[in-house]
């Protein structure tokens, strides 16, 4: 289980980060998501041998939001 | 071809003006239909593709909405509305995230603050590091217009350091050996070798950035619950379109219904007031941790303060020297000649007065006789002296005349503790020693109380008569002695249930459970502090505790200025329900009233940053 930051473009409504935690929660290997509205960063903890931090990455981006960077 | 936001934005522009114009001309419909079809097309594709990415995460958001309502304004051939709304939506999307950022600015103006590089010594040879990779007891090297990239201690040097990105406070100071720097500070003239004591993440200003981050993004009590509120909203709006086409049949109205029923403007009021008062806080030294506890803040009524460095120096120091027989110089000296060899906080009080007075003490006592609890007996310059209490005159035999007790009385009902001088057969003369109100602690009070505190209250550890002369000094309405740090809880626990939300100000270690116990803890100064620090809810960074006046004051108005959000977004959506149920507001125009409500809440929300500029000075 690790825990990675992703940096995301400029948020603009709250409803969206509510979309991109729902999208992640329901991925299976992703035991916890948080999206930091404010900071514009998604805190995501998640199970390596089930999804990697590349897949994760697609999942934001395919919602529509651009990963900046990830750490 | 991948667009961004901004040129997508122009492009549909373009398009639509362009139907606009041939629409005006002779020239077919068509032309101007295909126009607006493009310019729709362009705008509406990331919304679509957002709307259905969600769709598979069974997540509905703003974005199916108007894809909904575009769909079927397209349906019923209604090209201009399409192509309007989705501009519309982009352009504001646009711009919410320009003025977005600049609510942010303040907190990431901070962040940027963060040192970059370190000059090391190792080997005898300076080298440029990362700060990351400087190591505990490294000697960094700083010169003028550099940033300190460590705390430490320093070894070598002096220098004029701006410590604002720690303190709030942009007066440099002047710091020399064996002083402490701190990370994220500016040596502005002047260069030191500093001995690193914490480096990287552990450095106070790491500690602070890391806070500040996370608090912009606690959520305060009104946003939970106006986010569990859009969580139903949207399903609901499509459930109550759907329901207004059923009975009416009329498919223009639902789908109108369907676009301006975005919460937009009201789920984004909160946060974003939120981020700027937050960052107004750090940009003056006022640590926030989150939206619930500058809420909390903001509607504190009573604030009850921890004495002894809080509302006091912490410092004994001399208040008054009264002689009797002999010149106040004498009394002075022969009292510090005396305590030299004490170690006695009051001793120290009465050497650094005489130091500050008449310069360095060079003389020494022959002899010390240290009584305790009654003081000491000293031999100075051949002579006997008793320097102490009245328990000590009554031991030794010395009368201590009325007139002469009456004024030590007057002395320590004031609050003071009075030092004694006598020789074998006089009372020569009195050193009171208070530990002396901070210059700023009264007008703060009375500033407390202009901003609505109900009331002040002190709790501390000293005495009933030291607590009751700070109290009458100050303007406290209450005052709780000869506390110890658990009774403190107690006392706090009483104020709750009495008063409601209860803050509680504090320094040092032993009001960490205090701070931890109130329903907000304020912790004053970083300085040792660690533990008070990370405990408690609001950290003003610097010594200065009308600072605390400031941190109220920004409370309430962002706390106001939230209201007004609020109150504004819930105006807005009503007069556009009631507009579209009465066929005045339109798709186009209902887009465009609800993305400008959202950039007015975000404007109302930048407002915030300046506060406290205009009544500075």
């Amino acid at each position: 289980m690790i825990t990675k930051t992703y940096k995301l473009e400029t948020l603009t409504c709250p409803s969206c980060s509510m979309k991109i935690e729902g999208a992640l929660r329901k991925t299976k290997g992703v035991e916890e998501a948080e999206v930091l509205f404010n900071s514009c960063k998604a805190k995501v903890t998640f199970d390596e041998s089930i999804v990697d931090a590349e897949d994760i990455k697609d999942i934001i981006e395919g919602l529509g939001y651009k990963v900046l960077k990830e750490k | 071809m991948r667009l961004d936001k901004a040129r997508r934005v122009l492009v549909s522009g373009i398009f639509i003006i362009l139907s606009l114009i041939l629409k005006r001309t002779d020239l077919n419909i068509w032309y101007t239909n295909t126009s607006m079809l493009i310019a729709a097309f362009i705008a509406g594709y990331p919304i679509a593709r957002n709307a259905l990415s969600a769709l598979k995460y069974k997540v509905l958001g703003i974005d199916a909405l108007v894809t909904i309502a575009v769909i079927g304004a397209l349906f019923l051939k209604e090209y201009w509305e399409a192509a309007a709304v989705t501009f519309l939506f982009m352009l504001g999307d646009y711009l919410e995230s320009r003025t977005l950022e600049k609510t942010r600015s303040s907190i990431k103006s901070l962040l940027d603050l963060a040192p970059d590089e370190a000059r090391v010594i190792r080997d005898g040879k300076e080298i440029l590091v990362s700060p990351d990779d400087v190591e505990e007891g490294d000697i960094v090297l700083v010169k003028p217009g550099e940033k300190i990239s460590v705390d430490g201690t320093i070894v070598e040097g002096n220098a004029y350091v701006n410590q604002a990105a720690i303190t709030g406070e942009s007066i440099p100071v002047g710091k020399t050996i064996d002083d402490t720097v701190f990370s994220g500070t500016i040596i502005e003239s002047g260069y030191l070798k500093i001995r690193a004591d914490r480096v990287g993440d552990d450095t106070t200003f790491a500690r602070i950035l890391e806070m500040v981050e996370e608090a912009q993004d606690k959520k305060a009590r009104t946003q939970k619950f106006l986010e569990r509120f859009s969580k139903y909203y949207t399903p609901g709006i499509i459930v109550f379109s759907l329901l207004l086409y059923i009975f009416t049949m009329d498919l223009v109205l639902s789908i109108t219904l369907l676009v301006i029923a975005c919460p937009g403007a009201l789920v984004i009021s909160t946060p974003v007031s939120i981020v700027a008062g937050i960052g107004n806080g750090a940009k003056h030294g006022i640590l926030i941790k989150g939206g619930e506890i500058i809420e909390g803040l903001g509607k504190a009524k009573i604030l009850a303060f921890d004495k002894t460095g809080t509302l006091t120096e912490g410092r004994p120091k001399v208040t008054r020297i009264k002689a009797f027989s002999i010149d106040e110089y004498q009394l002075l000296k022969i009292t510090a000649i005396g305590e030299s060899y004490s170690e006695h906080p009051l001793a120290r009080a009465i050497i650094s007065a005489y130091e500050e007075k008449y310069g360095p003490l060079n003389e020494t006592s022959e002899e010390v006789d240290i009584i305790t609890g009654q003081g000491l007996k000293a031999k100075v310059q051949g002579r006997e002296y008793l320097i102490g209490n009245r328990k000590l005159l009554k031991e030794q035999g010395i009368i201590l005349p009325q007139d002469k007790d009456d004024y030590i009385r007057a002395e320590e009902e004031r609050g003071q503790t009075v030092v004694i001088v006598a020789n074998n057969e006089n009372v020569l003369g009195a050193v009171s020693i208070a530990d002396t109100v901070r210059e700023d602690a009264k007008e703060l009070i009375m500033d407390l109380r202009r901003k609505g505190i109900k009331k002040v209250v002190m709790l501390t550890g000293d005495n009933e008569r030291a607590a009751k002369a700070i109290s009458k000094e100050l303007g406290i309405d209450e005052y709780y002695a000869e506390l110890l740090p658990e009774d403190k809880v107690n006392v706090l626990k009483t104020l709750q249930e009495k008063y409601g939300v209860t803050a509680m100000v504090g320094d040092g270690v032993n009001d960490a459970p205090a701070l931890a116990s109130a329903d907000l803890g304020i912790a004053i100064g970083i300085k040792g502090a660690d533990v008070a620090m990370e405990t408690a809810d609001v950290v003003l960074m610097s010594d200065e505790i009308k600072k605390l006046s400031y941190a109220i004051g920004l409370s309430r108005a962002t706390v106001r200025n939230i209201k007004q959000n609020i109150y504004f977004a819930i105006l807005v959506a009503v007069l556009l329900l009631l507009g579209v149920l009465g066929k005045v507001v339109f798709m186009a125009s209902g887009m465009l009233v609800h993305e400008l409500s959202v950039l007015l809440v975000i404007i109302n929300a930048i407002r915030l940053l300046g506060y406290g500029e205009k009544s500075k000075n």
